[in-house]
């Protein structure tokens, strides 16, 4: 397009100049928590010494507090039980939802679809009440059990809808194809479908996953003390008393995310660009 | 060419599936075997009080496990607990009205007077401990008291001394801690406005002095900050969020001692209330946590509180055993609540009020907050 | 090839189909019913149904059906009254029927709990001056008023209080005094704050979401992870840096201290109020809002601008009439969820609202956890959830919901 004068230009960088101020905000908040965590001070501004980039000023201490701290790593352990139980159940039953819900002969599919993706569209604080009305009847409060349900609901939609959509560019002549050369259901399945929807099901995983890594909703209606996850104990760390320790395992939160955010992405391209 | 590994895959996925659900099934609580207690109580520097004064001497003798938890207050988890059954808290330190609403509401187990050790000369506890301290399903531990503190390198120029100052805005402008609940904060305006402080509570009594208090939390409601936690206040003062804050007098204490920081308590106005010590109903541990409370109330126990943050016995034989602060050797009397210097203008909480109206006050208090 | 083997595969893929459709897709559905929809469906009966008084207090309850209404109820209701709350007292039910009076009538929680420790027997008077003697309340209608709405099983009380409205004795419905209303302005605060952040987030993103949809391959996923860093970043973890950011003594207030901008002393509020809230949340949604703009925005050929601007169009004519409308499914999908998330907020409002930066949400938080007036709580949130639903069904129909896709 050939440029049609000055305004163009103005306009053009005034654009670019937004949408770099719109990048910043996203981005600045995540990566000033990085160094301000290796304060050797408690405090949450950078100390002269960190501007000068003294070595004396960064310390590794609040790492070592964190990683010395029992709560923390009990934190770690429930969080991780509870996410990666949540994620196998929402992994399982999604993946078998989101296979009949392509099929073409399903009666009622968009009311079905509705009801599975409803606990992605209903306001967190509405589910959770409703699970501890709910669950405590059942006794299932302040249990790993209870949390361990209560994310896996939270987290079958986003397997839904991932392996959904993997399975839209999927070829039912491929059904066809394998049962003609005499292969049984099942091994259809695991030899057919399996592995081309294996991208998507492994991405709904990791969605489930992050889900359940990053949720206090719930945990906080319904978790006991033996239930304190990651994300719980730094909801009270902020609320009481915010100490650069939170930095230190927020950093470490945000490495992990990064690489479940690379590993999605890494799986989106492999299954062709969706 | 990919189907022995995505069969192992499956297999695997199912086993884990399995393994996952039956540990989460078995997992919900630690075994009942060895025995463990689980006290309940304020959290930062108090807690850390109640850790060394009543936790670890109580493991030494007894060989009983206690885990700390923490909360800011409330029975909305207590009852939780005690209505869906799985009751993993044993003993909480709770607040004077919500021990008696706990109470009424069937949430605590009665007390049995009897079991309480007498005081070291041989009085018995009935008559060592304060008046209105034993009651029916808890036991006085210690008095403590909601005070306001300033920040001076924050706060340059003349210092607040009463408690009108803390409403002062033209003299101290700035943001102010308050903790965000009617409880004290209604006293603290009425006093701030003039109310004579043995006329507090009977003001307090009528829709209209109701009001008036309300009315003077207005006069501030755009520079207050918020707090829950103990914890947070010091912490506001320290980075200078705000520049004055009501806090519980121990934790300043602890923040001038321990870190050196300049903080100044205002004890004018100070209302001094005490912590009760309760078993939550219908724990399995009800015989160790009978056990602890007997062993906490033991006028050492208490008076060890006294060694690590500015909270005095609710016993008489208290006084006899207070001494310094054990990592500093600072004097402790003149940083007890109840030392003579300190109530000079001091108003007890009355928890009988707030049981009776804490409902409305709260329910007040939040429409108020959030217009 | 065997026909056996084929006839398996037909049973199994093509007769039958339905069936095996519905098969593979009945878990989820029985476990979402189980575990979702169950669970509100608890709530939304927690919200109408409360039996604890009436099941505390049935004969009294039984005898004030009778009753007028205006004058004193006679003798037999005092005395019920007097033996239930005791008995009561004796089985630890006491506290939370008197909570329920109470949350009716202000002042009943002493009148009652009084009573029941009180009132023995009638010591040689009647019932109603032994009551009556424990407390003057007794001798008023309201305090029976009281008693008779909280006994009732089914109830609309905790709907019209979560509308700031109450029942009279006299069965008008009537605004709750001045004092305590506070829902529905806050029902529309939150309305207000989340049609703003989705106004903001729109505003914000969808020329982020054009840059991104049509720059190069290579640069497009450079700029798309600008956006993908945020979204997969723990929400604590944001949340934490908004506070690291915006407070007093934070960096950004210590920068512009450090520049000279501002003064020591009046360094900028920006957090625990709705600044914090506005900023921290719109931080939060954002990626909602870009990444499904940037999935629709994607699959729209740039030539379709190019060839209306060929034909004479202006650059906003073209983008107007051409661009704009075939973007509309992305804008409607990010616009509701960035909605939906936006009114159901609760942890960054909790964590850097202060106190005029709360929502709604809070406010069910707080009766859950802090006040425990769970039914009231479950009104809000069935309020919340009715407006959602609507919402959804309004979606549904303009854009259709399996369009729903994450970026």
């Amino acid at each position: 397009m050939p440029p049609r004068g000055l305004w163009e230009i103005v306009g053009r960088t005034a654009y670019l100049v937004f949408c770099t101020a719109v990048f910043v905000f996203l981005i600045a908040p995540i990566v000033v928590i990085v160094p301000l965590s290796f304060n050797a001070e408690p405090y949450f501004t950078f100390t002269e010494g960190m501007l000068r980039l003294e070595p004396a000023a960064y310390s590794l201490r609040w790492y070592q507090n964190v990683m010395g701290d029992p709560e923390w790593r009990h934190a770690l352990l429930n969080s991780l039980f509870i996410g990666l139980a949540a994620t196998v159940l929402a992994t399982t039953l999604g993946t078998l939802a989101a296979l009949g819900l392509t099929h073409p002969a399903l009666p009622g599919r968009s009311a079905i679809m509705g009801l599975l993706i409803s606990p992605m569209i209903t306001p967190v604080i509405i589910s959770a009440a409703g699970m501890f009305f709910f669950y405590s009847n059942l006794g299932l409060t302040q249990t790993h059990l209870g949390l361990i349900l209560a994310h896996a609901t939270l987290g079958t939609p986003f397997v839904v809808i991932t392996v959904a959509a993997t399975l839209s560019g999927f070829d039912p002549n491929l059904y066809r194809a394998a049962a003609s050369l005499g292969a049984g259901p099942l091994r259809t399945f695991r030899r057919v479908v399996l592995p081309l929807i294996a991208p998507g099901v492994i991405s709904g995983a990791l969605f489930a996953f992050a889900t359940s890594f990053d949720e206090v909703v719930t945990v906080l209606f319904m978790g006991g003390l033996e239930q304190r996850t990651v994300p719980r104990q730094m909801w009270t760390g902020i609320r009481e008393q915010i100490s650069p320790a939170i930095l230190a395992v927020a950093t470490l939160l945000i490495a992990f995310s990064l690489l479940f955010m690379l590993s999605v992405e890494w799986l989106r391209r492999r299954a062709g660009g969706r | 060419m990919t189907s022995r590994p995505y069969r192992s895959r499956i297999r695997q996925v199912v086993h884990a599936t399995a393994f996952v659900l039956l540990a989460s099934l078995s997992w919900s609580r630690p075994a009942a075997g060895n025995e463990s207690l689980t006290l309940v109580s304020w959290g930062g520097s108090y807690a850390r009080a109640c850790q060394k004064a009543f936790n670890e001497p109580f493991t030494a003798e007894t060989g009983i496990e206690v885990r700390l938890e923490s909360y800011n207050g409330g029975l909305a988890q207590i009852r939780a607990q005690v209505e869906t059954g799985k009751v993993y808290w044993d003993l909480v330190d709770l607040e004077m009205a919500d021990a008696a609403r706990g109470c009424d509401e069937g949430l605590l187990e009665p007390i049995v007077a009897a079991d309480l050790p007498p005081a070291p000369d041989g009085t018995p506890a009935v008559d060592d401990f304060f008046p209105d301290m034993i009651t029916e399903c808890g036991v006085g531990m210690l008095f403590y008291s909601t005070v306001y503190a300033y920040n001076p390198t924050h706060l340059p120029g003349p210092k607040p001394t009463t408690i009108q100052d803390f409403f002062d805005l033209e003299k101290f402008p700035g943001r102010r801690g308050m903790r965000r609940s009617p409880l004290v904060n209604l006293e603290f305006a009425l006093m701030a406005d003039g109310v004579p402080v043995d006329q507090v509570y009977a003001t307090l009594d009528t829709p209209e002095g109701v009001g008036r208090a309300f009315r003077k939390l207005d006069t501030i409601k755009e520079y207050i900050v918020w707090w829950e936690a103990g914890a947070q206040p010091p912490q506001m003062l320290a980075d200078g969020e705000v520049v004055m804050s009501t806090a519980y007098n121990g934790r300043i204490f602890n923040a001038q001692v321990l870190e050196n920081q300049p903080f100044v308590i205002v004890w004018d106005g100070q209302v001094l209330d005490h912590g009760i010590l309760g078993i939550v109903a219908g724990t399995p541990n009800l015989e160790a946590a009978r056990k602890f409370l007997t062993f906490a109330m033991r006028t050492e126990s208490l008076a060890a509180v006294g060694r690590y943050i500015a909270y005095s016995p609710a016993r008489k034989s208290g006084a006899a055993l207070m001494s310094t602060h054990l990592e500093t050797g600072v004097d402790m009397q003149p940083h007890m609540p109840n030392s003579p210097a300190n109530v000079a203008r001091a108003l007890s909480h009355d928890w009988r009020w707030w049981r009776d109206h804490g409902d409305e006050m709260n329910e007040r208090f939040s429409a108020w907050l959030a217009r | 090839m065997s026909s056996n083997r084929q006839a398996e595969a037909d049973t199994f893929f093509l007769s039958g189909p339905q069936l095996r459709a519905v098969g593979l897709v009945l878990p989820l559905v029985a476990f979402i019913g189980l575990t979702f929809i169950a669970p509100l469906a608890t709530m939304l009966s927690r919200s109408v149904y409360d039996p604890v008084v009436a099941d505390a207090l049935p004969a009294t309850l039984d005898l004030l059906q009778d009753w007028d209404g205006v004058h004193i109820p006679p003798e037999p209701a005092f005395e019920a009254i007097a033996r239930e709350l005791r008995r009561a007292r004796q089985e630890r039910t006491l506290g939370r029927v008197a909570t329920r009076i109470n949350r009716v009538h202000g002042g009943l929680r002493s009148v009652i709990t009084r009573t029941a420790r009180r009132v023995r027997e009638a010591e040689g008077l009647s019932w109603r001056d032994t009551l009556v003697g424990v407390h003057a309340a007794w001798d008023d209608v309201q305090t029976w008023h009281a008693i008779r709405h909280a006994g009732e099983r089914f109830t609309a009380r905790h709907y019209l209080h979560a509308l700031d409205l109450e029942r009279r004795s006299d069965g008008r419905i009537a605004p709750r005094p001045d004092e305590y209303r506070v829902y529905v302005s806050l029902l529309w605060r939150t309305l207000v704050v989340s049609l703003s952040l989705t106004g903001l987030c729109l505003l914000l993103g969808y020329p982020v979401a054009y840059l991104i949809a049509h720059a190069p391959p290579q640069r497009a996923s450079l700029l798309l992870l600008l956006v993908l860093v945020p979204f997969w970043t723990s929400l604590l973890v944001r949340t934490t840096a908004w506070i690291v950011l915006l407070q007093t003594q934070g960096v950004i207030n210590s920068t512009l201290v450090a520049l000279g901008l501002i003064a020591d002393e009046s360094r900028l509020a920006m957090i625990y109020n709705m600044t914090g809230t506005m900023v921290a949340m719109t931080h939060v949604l954002l990626p909602f809002m870009v990444l499904p703009l940037y999935a629709v925005m994607r699959t729209i050929p740039r030539l379709h601008m190019s060839a209306a601007a060929s034909l004479g169009a202006s650059t906003v004519q073209a983008f107007w009439r051409v661009y704009w409308p075939q973007t509309l499914p992305g804008v409607g999908a990010g616009s509701l969820l960035v909605f939906i998330l936006a009114i159901g907020y609760y942890i960054t409002p909790a964590l850097v609202g202060g106190q005029s930066g709360q929502l709604i949400s809070n406010m069910i938080a707080y009766h859950m956890q802090s006040s425990l007036n769970w039914g009231l709580a479950a009104a809000i949130g069935g309020l919340l959830l009715a407006f959602v639903l609507v919402l959804y069904l309004v979606y549904d129909r303009l854009v259709g919901i399996e369009r729903m896709r994450l970026g």
